[in-house]
């Protein structure tokens, strides 16, 4: 019983970090109906950056944040206006997917080339530690991403909520016509927000590199893992990645228990469980429109 | 008239064009071309490449044939080449099958990708193209890690074929006149199907699913027999490509790299052509084989890769062929325009004026 | 009876904004009947429901005296009643013929699956159909290079290919140069004379007082008047719907024909 309650909250606690890196990925699907292959990779790359702050320049990773969140956040808007802001015509959708893909793959070439093949990892002094609560073990790492998953959810929420920016966005995720009728510089919107979305990764990436060693390869299945989450909770939701999220990593982490070799696989029985039932997905925003 | 490779349906039914005539005869000499390749070029190292390129020929083009015409784009179809490579591994060996008997499990491998993707296309065809991709994703994920983790699969070290007897001289042979026979067939039912009333339902789909569902179009059924006809070639290829190379393992034979090269060949040679996929496959795999032996320099070549893959899509989106077709149609145009008696016809340059209307 | 299409007190709410409420119309057979009103009143969104692109909250529909509410559009299609578009639906990427081909490919019964699209007696009538529109010419052009006034021919000539009873007309004559009107209402004309019965949804006057009969108007979702073209026009309750919030109506008016002009 301790030990499925302690899988619970590990799936919380991890949860909520993956909830942040599938909230970026659903955030730009859902204002340019892009769906962003490369935010697998681009987690990996986060995690190297804080893997080379903190192990060649000795910067404390939580530190080293406040330069990889903001260069995240540039190479974001860069690739959204070298590449994706260039796609024209009916094949939209489609061509954002080739182009993504073929940036990840640029992206994790370069890893290769940088880094090499082998794995590593990077364990600043709390990630070993962890709090004793109640027959708990709640590694200090994985409450500091928790802490670092709700103050970015929650700057996103009142973002798009409360200011006026964020106002801009919601009209364009809405209808990017009538936004631009009113006014909005949807171009500009769009660059914001893929850099938002790619910014995002930096948390999340800062943490997955503290919790695993990786390589270039990991990219692979932290996309595919995001997909899921993304398509669970329904493309374009936010508060239904976070839903997703929760649910999918508790799951896996229960399934752990028992079958560690099959718990992966449980995330994809989930989404086709789901998705046979709800083909929209759980909180399934506006499917794709007539395209 | 407009080189009917895009359009692929002439008005009149009567006499023969000369452009047809001269398409015939470049299609004749290119498959003369291709049944002697081997008996000139002997070099093995040639004839391997040679094989790889057509493995992805007929590849590109069965994708092509469910995705091009559908406007569904998969990324997954390498769950049918992992599948028939593991199948042919696991049936040898059972069965205890050697040498040429086979090539004779093929045809049940194709079977095997019709049967699995008709499940496959099920559940994934329900919804519309977006969510679409990442479920053929998922799925190919799916396949993947049961592959590491099943016993029967032989987990990550794979599964191994004994060597084969053939005369060394003349090993690569059989490999390729069989990948030649699988890419020729899928080509030529590839192009029937664009002309047929079958092609035409996929088309209009493509274009606008509701507006064919309501004049009558079945948008599943046709969806999922073009969906379960691209799965054959591809599962036949793949076994053929566990024989050859001998070894299939989770990481190869369901590689995501495939999926994404076959997209991009059909990209650059014109999705939703009868040759563009040929001819994308005929340049990237090629280049591809070729950098992989000249950058020996680690990851260099991904990069490349990824380069490559932008350019094209960012500089010729519609592909080789399609714009090829409309340039000669542009030439033509302003010819006859130049010359007496105006024709009662749009200018083809209107079709960039309107394309870029409709971005 | 010699009603061919008859709509009882649909009703209809998006959200919450309530489309139609209780619209009853009548098309006799052999008709050319115009449905007019002024903007957001209803006219397409009755269009959806007959077609079945849209689905009624309550109301009944009927063809020919048989109930069709609520039907899928293929099914209200394959019964007779066939429907142009407000924005062109055709399909871009393919040539005009083979949209036509495939306005017709449900009646083609062929069991080899790889037999060429169109058998020659589909072709035919398809170029005769195109024909009589005007735009034969075009025939191998793709469909997206036609411009404005084409693609309506084109849709029209679209619908003529399954042969229906009864053709549903969304603004046959919208953004159309005058000279095309003419000819578009020359072939209602000529078609409607061969037996083709029309229900056309429209905002130019004079096109629908020049041909259409009876004229029904629709305000708010409810028939407010019904009958000949000049009993209609001179109706208070008409004019009072069309002229009666003034400014408000003109703005929005306005801003339709921009936006239909413009997107």
């Amino acid at each position: 019983m301790a030990r499925f309650l302690q899988a619970v909250t590990d799936g919380i606690l991890g949860g909520a970090v993956y909830a942040l890196m599938a909230a970026g990925l659903t955030l730009i699907f859902g204002v340019m109906d892009i769906i962003n292959i490369a935010q697998g990779i681009l987690v990996v790359l986060a995690a190297y950056l804080s893997y080379a702050l903190s192990v060649h320049l000795h910067i404390d990773p939580l530190l080293g944040l406040l330069i990889t969140v903001p260069a995240m956040f540039v190479l974001g808007i860069a690739i959204e206006w070298a590449f994706m802001r260039r796609l024209r015509g009916r094949e939209r959708v489609a061509m954002s997917l080739l182009v993504s893909y073929a940036v990840a793959v640029i992206i994790e070439g370069a890893l290769y080339q940088i880094f090499g093949s082998t794995p590593v990892g990077y364990l600043p002094s709390y990630a070993v530690a962890s709090v004793h609560i109640l027959g708990f073990y709640l590694p200090y790492i994985y409450l500091i991403g928790f802490g670092l998953a709700a103050v970015a959810l929650a700057a996103i929420y009142l973002m798009l909520y409360r200011t006026k920016f964020g106002r801009s966005v919601r009209a364009t995720m809405q209808d990017r016509v009538a936004a631009r009728l009113v006014g909005i510089n949807v171009d500009r919107v769009a660059a914001l927000t893929f850099g938002i979305g790619v910014a995002v990764t930096a948390a999340g990436g800062m943490v997955f590199g503290a919790t695993n060693t990786f390589n270039p390869d990991s990219g692979y299945d932290l996309i595919s893992r995001l997909l899921s989450i993304v398509i669970l909770g329904g493309l374009g939701s936010i508060a239904g990645a976070l839903a997703a999220a929760l649910f999918m990593v508790t799951a896996e982490e229960i399934v752990n228990i028992w079958q560690p070799t099959w718990a992966t696989a449980v995330y994809y029985a989930v989404l086709v469980i789901v998705l046979l039932v709800r083909p929209t997905g759980l909180l399934g925003k506006r499917e794709a429109r007539a395209q | 008239m407009s080189g009917s490779t895009v359009s692929g349906s002439t008005v009149s039914g009567g006499t023969v064009s000369a452009g047809t005539v001269t398409r015939l005869t470049a299609i004749a000499a290119l498959l003369a071309f291709a049944v002697a390749f081997p008996l000139v070029f002997t070099n093995p190292a040639v004839t391997t490449d040679a094989i790889y390129t057509l493995i992805f020929v007929a590849w590109a083009a069965a994708w092509n044939t469910f995705s091009g015409y559908s406007g569904y784009l998969s990324l997954g179809h390498a769950v049918f080449f992992g599948s028939g490579a593991y199948f042919t591994g696991i049936a040898t060996h059972d069965w205890g099958l050697t040498g040429s008997q086979v090539f004779w499990l093929l045809p049940l491998a194709g079977l095997l990708g019709g049967v699995i993707a008709v499940p496959f296309g099920l559940f994934a065809l329900r919804v519309r193209r977006h969510t679409f991709v990442v479920i053929t994703i998922a799925v190919f994920f799916i396949f993947q890690l049961t592959a590491y983790n099943l016993a029967v699969t032989g987990g990550t070290s794979g599964l191994l074929a004994s060597t084969i007897n053939f005369a060394t001289a003349t090993y690569n042979n059989p490999f390729y006149y069989i990948a030649l026979g699988i890419a020729v067939g899928t080509v030529l039912i590839s192009w029937l199907i664009r002309r047929s009333r079958f092609g035409l339902q996929l088309r209009a789909i493509r274009d606008d699913e509701d507006r064919a569902r309501g004049l009558g179009v079945r948008a599943m059924r046709v969806k999922l027999s073009a969906f379960v006809f691209s799965a054959v070639p591809v599962a036949m290829v793949g076994g053929l490509w566990w024989y050859f190379i001998t070894l299939v393992d989770p990481s190869s034979g369901f590689d995501p790299l495939n999926d994404v090269a076959v997209a991009l060949m059909a990209f650059l040679g014109g999705l939703g052509t009868v040759s563009g996929p040929v001819l994308g496959a005929l340049i990237i795999e090629p280049s591809y084989l070729y950098f992989q032996q000249q950058v020996s320099a680690g990851y260099f070549f991904w990069i490349l890769y990824g380069v490559l893959f932008l350019v094209v899509i960012l500089v010729l989106p519609r592909g080789v062929i399609p714009t090829a077709a409309e340039w000669i149609g542009n030439r033509r145009d302003r010819r006859r325009r130049n010359g007496a008696g105006a024709e009662d016809r749009p200018p083809a340059t209107t079709v960039t004026g309107r394309a870029k209307e409709l971005a | 009876m010699s009603s061919l299409l008859h709509a009882e007190a649909v009703s209809k709410a998006f959200g919450g904004v309530q489309a139609l409420s209780g619209a009853t119309i009548d098309v006799e057979r052999g008709a050319i009947a115009g449905l007019i009103g002024p903007n957001g009143s209803g006219k397409t969104t009755l269009f959806n429901i007959i077609t079945g692109y849209a689905r009624a909250d309550s109301g009944k529909v009927f063809l020919d005296g048989k109930a069709i509410t609520n039907a899928r559009p293929e099914r209200v299609f394959g019964l007779g009643i066939a429907r142009t578009f407000q924005l062109t639906r055709i399909f871009p990427s393919m040539t005009v013929l083979e949209n036509m081909l495939i306005a017709g490919q449900h009646k083609e019964r062929s069991s080899n699956p790889l037999a060429r699209a169109g058998g020659s007696a589909s072709r035919r009538h398809a170029m005769e159909l195109l024909d009589f529109v005007g735009i034969a010419s075009h025939a191998a052009a793709l469909a997206q290079t036609l411009s404005y006034g084409q693609r309506k021919l084109l849709e029209l000539a679209y619908v003529l290919v399954a042969d229906p009873e009864i053709l549903l007309l969304d603004e046959p004559a919208g953004g159309v140069n005058p000279s095309l009107i003419n000819t578009i209402a020359g072939k209602i004309r000529e078609l409607n004379a061969a037996g083709k019965t029309f229900l056309i949804v429209e905002h130019n006057m004079d096109f629908v007082m020049g041909l259409c009969d009876p004229v029904m108007v629709l305000d708010y979702g409810t028939v407010i008047a019904s009958g000949p073209p000049e009993q209609v026009r001179n109706d208070p309750k008409v004019l009072d719907a069309y002229l009666g919030t003034d400014d408000e109506d003109d703005e929005v008016e306005d801003g339709e024909e921009a936006s239909r002009a413009g997107i």
